[in-house]
């Protein structure tokens, strides 16, 4: 008997853990993906070979290391970490801000635009369009959050709106930038680049950048501002309950804008790094890049804390890396949308496991009065 | 005159798809379930419409190929959309994020199962999509209108569908009175992925040769906007998505106005969603959404 209550505390801590349930729900949806493969005729272990490079560098196969590919995985985990932070900043107010992707791709503009057109004063230059697209984004964001506080329109319908009309209003601007063609811009003057001759020499030439720094600050300073700070503190009530908030003396309407515009600058600084660190020159986008959209998965997986959202970006950023190599092997690189996807479902099931515990809560109780009943 | 008379073909064709979506998204709003996924839905139509007609020109099979490829997207659309339903139904999900989820599972699922079926990262192309009548309109036109009036004439002429909107309006007085509010969610939804995975099979059969990853590039998110713009009825949804596929069309078509050339053909790609966003504003207050829509039914709660 004692041992069954044992097991039942053990399950219920399992439950209870958000931490844990991450971890089990990514190992599902890596599963999933494991078998899928094996379903097509591919061999799942070439998946994991091509994790593995990308994430040590260490080629399996032919025993060689490049620690170029543990450099591209930090580069694209920078991105997709700033992006979880937007979609996590916004979820601690409960809000859903499926806009990261428009606030991502009007950061990545404005510094386009101040890279090709601003002064090249060397450090000045890039700081400009960096501070260029945090604002952007946070402008962006604010935007939602104001419609959303003052006029009750829906922040998932407004932001959805807000991400194509970023979209095509990149490609107008973009097209009158100094030598522009159908896809790109001219090349950026150097004062503009990001690029960071260390990283570079240590990682073998890899993409890694200056961004990665920024997004080490903005974890620390999201970190600060959730759980130290008045404002956060105001931002976490809101989002517990919004009536109560306002009741304690909370200024509801401010949290909900300011932390949107707070939210937007996270993704606008991931567009404004992506933008002057992984290209030499400006890009005309014909498509989304997706980074604002997998951002909602990373701060999913990552629970909305600092800490996790970094981590599941760096997963990420990992599986990013990882599809040229896996394209390589013979294993089709969509496999990665699949686990992210299947990640995100099974997050949406999760759910289902409060009623699992809660059904199970009741059949204890249940067992616990027949059993007195009997002993009567 | 004469060059605007023969725009309409071109754009009953891209309205076509847009209207279907969203009236099935407005019926699974009506029951009280958001459905964000339509974009994910229609991608999944489009890409089994695509490669089952490849397939089947292959095999001989001839000019019902077409018809058969639009009903196995609308299968597979109306499969993926069980996954939604159980998540927003049995499982009291949030719909938001179930949603998200399936619309990055079918960025990875359709191109997948293109990388399998033809080693591409796109569908082969068919030889001969579907075809137009004499007035050189696609049936998939006539298809959208009778959905609009089934869907009318369902939702306030029927019992059935006086129920549905109860579970959209106010779940628990639906229950009380013996309606099965589960089942008639399910049907909802089941019903919105049919009409999204159609959408994309008309969508793929009549503007492109194959299915690529662009092909649906935000026709579900716009008929979103048409949902609501809209106001949740079947008359103004099918306005909106007029109005929408129509901005659409002039992006393509601008070129043949000298007038309108001088505008970036964005604008008109922009236009549908600003509409939208401006809309919301303009009608904030006056709540048109279903009251219930978005919330899980919890049986037995107030």
């Amino acid at each position: 008997m004692k041992k069954l209550d044992q097991n039942k505390t053990f399950l219920n801590r399992v439950l209870d853990s958000d931490g844990i349930i991450s971890v089990l729900v990514v190992l599902l949806g890596f599963l999933c993906g494991t078998i899928l493969i094996a379903m097509v005729g591919r061999n799942p272990l070439n998946m994991y070979k091509a994790i593995l490079q990308s994430l040590t560098g260490y080629n399996i196969d032919n025993g060689k290391m490049n620690v170029r590919y543990i450099g591209e995985t930090l580069n694209y985990s920078v991105p997709f970490i700033l992006c979880g932070l937007s979609m996590a900043f916004a979820a601690r107010v409960g809000l859903f801000n499926i806009g990261g992707e428009g606030q991502y791709i009007m950061g990545l503009t404005v510094a386009q635009v101040i890279a090709l057109l601003g002064p090249q004063v060397p450090v000045l230059h890039w700081l400009l369009a960096i501070f260029g697209a945090i604002a952007i984004g946070a402008v962006w964001g604010g935007v939602v959050g104001i419609l959303k506080a003052k006029y009750e329109v829906s922040e998932v319908v407004s932001t959805i709106m807000l991400n194509y009309i970023s979209l095509y209003l990149s490609r107008i601007i973009c097209l009158h930038l100094p030598g522009a063609t159908t896809y790109k811009t001219a090349n950026y003057p150097q004062t503009a680049l990001l690029t960071n001759s260390f990283f570079e020499r240590i990682t073998n030439n890899s993409l890694l950048n200056d961004g990665f720094f920024m997004m080490v600050i903005a974890v620390v300073l999201y970190w600060f501002i959730m759980e130290k700070t008045k404002l956060g503190y105001g931002m976490r009530a809101t989002g517990f309950n919004k009536e109560a908030a306002r009741c304690s003396g909370i200024p509801v309407v401010k949290s909900i804008a300011l932390s949107m515009a707070i939210a937007g600058a996270f993704a606008g600084l991931a567009g404004g790094i992506v933008a002057l660190g992984s290209f030499k020159y400006g890009r005309v986008l014909s498509g989304m890049d997706n980074y604002g959209f997998n951002g909602i998965a990373v701060a999913l997986v990552g629970n909305s804390t600092a800490l996790g959202t970094m981590l599941a970006g760096f997963l990420f950023g990992m599986l990013k890396n990882a599809q040229a190599l896996m394209q390589s092997k013979q294993i089709p690189k969509e496999i990665t949308f699949i686990i992210q996807g299947l990640i995100v479902v099974f997050i949406a099931l999760r759910s289902g496991l409060k009623l699992y515990q809660q059904w199970l809560n009741k059949r204890q109780l249940q067992k616990e009065i027949m059993k007195e009943g009997v002993a009567k | 005159m004469s060059t605007i008379l023969g725009m309409i073909p071109s754009i009953l064709m891209i309205v076509s798809p847009i209207l279907i979506t969203a009236i099935g998204g407005m019926i699974c709003e009506k029951s009280g379930v958001v459905n964000i996924a339509l974009e994910g839905l229609m991608g999944i139509g489009a890409c089994t419409a695509a490669s089952a007609h490849v397939l089947m020109e292959a095999a001989g099979v001839g000019g019902g190929s077409v018809w058969i490829a639009l009903l196995l997207g609308a299968l597979v659309g109306g499969l993926f959309s069980v996954i939604h339903a159980v998540a927003a139904i049995n499982l009291n999900a949030d719909q938001t994020i179930s949603g998200t989820g399936i619309n990055l599972l079918a960025d990875g699922v359709t191109i997948f199962a293109a990388q399998i079926l033809f080693s591409a990262d796109r569908t082969k192309e068919f030889r001969m999509g579907m075809q137009t009548d004499a007035l050189g309109i696609y049936p998939t036109a006539y298809i959208a209108i009778a959905v609009v009036i089934l869907s009318w004439f369902v939702l306030y002429k029927l019992p059935f569908g006086m129920h549905l909107r109860a579970c959209g309006e106010h779940p628990s007085a639906a229950d009380s009175v013996g309606i099965n509010v589960r089942k008639i969610r399910y049907i909802a939804v089941i019903t919105s992925g049919i009409l999204a995975g159609l959408a994309g099979g008309c969508c793929v059969l009549t503007q492109t040769i194959q299915y690529t990853s662009n092909t649906i590039n935000g026709k579900g998110f716009i008929a979103l906007a048409a949902v609501s713009f809209g106001r949740w009825r079947p008359a103004g949804v099918a306005g909106a998505a007029l109005l929408f596929g129509t901005a659409q069309a002039f992006s393509i078509i601008a070129t043949n106005f000298p007038s309108l050339k001088v505008l970036p053909s964005e604008v008109f790609n922009i236009l549908p969603y600003v509409v939208t966003l401006v809309a919301l504003v303009l009608f904030s207050g006056k709540n048109y959404a279903p009251t219930a829509s978005g919330r899980p039914y919890v049986k037995g709660a107030s």
